[in-house]
C-alpha cells in the first residue's frame, strides 16, 4: 500500500552509514483541504532499524517530522553483507517493512 | 493441633504459590516480543516544550556542549528543515529533538542499542522562525542544547 523505503547503507570504516527515506505524507492534522476541512493526521509513529539481526534503533515519531522522511544512522560493529530492516507503523496501523543489505 | 499444622502448611504453601505465580505473571506480562517502544503520547501531544518534556520523564535537563545540533541558521523551506544532532556523552541511550514554537514540538524520539551511535539526521516542519532542541539521555540523566532557525517560509500548512 505505502511506497516501499529506500534504504541506503555503506561501511566507512568500521561503521555502517545507514539512510533511509518513507514515503508517507505525515499529515499533522491541521492542514485544510480546499473545502476548509480539516486533513486528518496520518504521520508514521514508530520505526525501527535492525541491523544483522540486532535492533539498534527505536524510534517514536510525530507530526513534526517532514513530509516524506529522511533519517540517518551510524551503526558501529556492522559490516559489509550485513542485512538492514527497517519498519514502521503510523497512527492508522497502516505498517511497511523494507530491507537491503550493508554495502 | 492437626487442623493448625494443616492451616500452616496450606497457608505457607499458598504463600509460596503466590510468590511464584507472582513472578511467572511479570515474566508473562514482561514485553520480552515487544517490538517498538510505545508511542507516548503524552510527551507528542503536549502543546509546548516543558510538557513535552514532563512526558518524557525530564524533569530538569543541564545544558551540554557535548551534544552538538547541526541546523541551519536560516531555513528557506519550513516544510524540510534538515537538522543532525551528535552526542559525545557517555552512555547516551537515546535523542530527542523539539522544535520550540511548533503546535506540537516534539518532533520525535530514538533510541539507540546494539553499537547504534548516539546521532541521528532528520528532517523537521517548522511552523516559524523558532528554537531547535535536541535532549540526549545519558545514565537516566537528560542533557540539552538548541539553537535559533530563522524560517521564511513556515512549513506547517497553514
Amino acid at each position: 500500500m505505502a511506497d516501499p523505503m529506500k534504504i541506503r547503507a555503506q561501511m566507512k570504516g568500521d561503521v555502517a552509514e545507514v539512510r533511509i527515506l518513507m514515503g508517507h505524507a505525515m499529515e499533522t492534522g491541521q492542514r485544510k483541504d480546499a473545502a476548509g476541512k480539516a486533513i486528518p493526521a496520518h504521520f508514521i509513529q514508530s520505526m525501527t532499524v535492525e541491523v544483522g539481526g540486532k535492533k539498534v534503533v527505536d524510534g517514536q515519531i510525530g507530526t513534526s517530522i517532514s513530509r516524506n522522511p529522511v533519517f540517518g544512522f551510524k551503526v558501529k560493529g556492522a559490516k559489509a553483507g550485513d542485512k538492514v530492516v527497517v519498519s514502521w507503523v503510523d497512527n492508522k496501523g497502516d505498517k511497511r517493512t523494507d530491507e537491503a543489505a550493508v554495502a | 493441633m492437626e487442623m493448625n499444622v494443616t492451616r500452616r502448611t496450606v497457608l505457607r504453601g499458598a504463600g509460596s504459590l503466590g510468590a511464584l505465580s507472582a513472578l511467572i505473571m511479570a515474566g508473562v506480562l514482561k514485553p520480552t516480543a515487544a517490538y517498538a517502544a510505545e508511542w507516548n503520547k503524552a510527551a507528542f501531544e503536549a502543546k509546548d516544550t516543558a510538557g513535552a518534556l514532563k512526558g518524557m520523564g525530564a524533569a530538569t535537563t543541564a545544558d551540554s556542549n557535548d551534544l552538538m545540533l547541526k541546523v541551519p541558521d536560516i531555513a528557506e523551506n519550513g516544510a524540510v528543515v534538515p537538522v543532525d544532532v551528535v552526542s559525545k556523552i557517555p552512555n547516551t541511550s537515546s535523542i530527542a529533538i523539539l522544535v520550540e514554537k511548533n503546535p506540537q514540538p516534539l518532533c520525535a524520539q530514538f533510541d539507540f542499542a546494539n553499537g547504534a551511535m548516539a546521532e541521528v539526521s532528520a528532517r523537521l516542519k517548522m511552523g516559524q522562525t523558532s528554537l531547535v532542541k535536541a535532549i540526549a539521555k545519558a545514565d537516566g540523566k537528560f542533557y540539552t542544547a538548541q539553537k535559533e532557525v530563522k524560517v521564511t517560509v513556515g512549513g506547517c500548512g497553514g
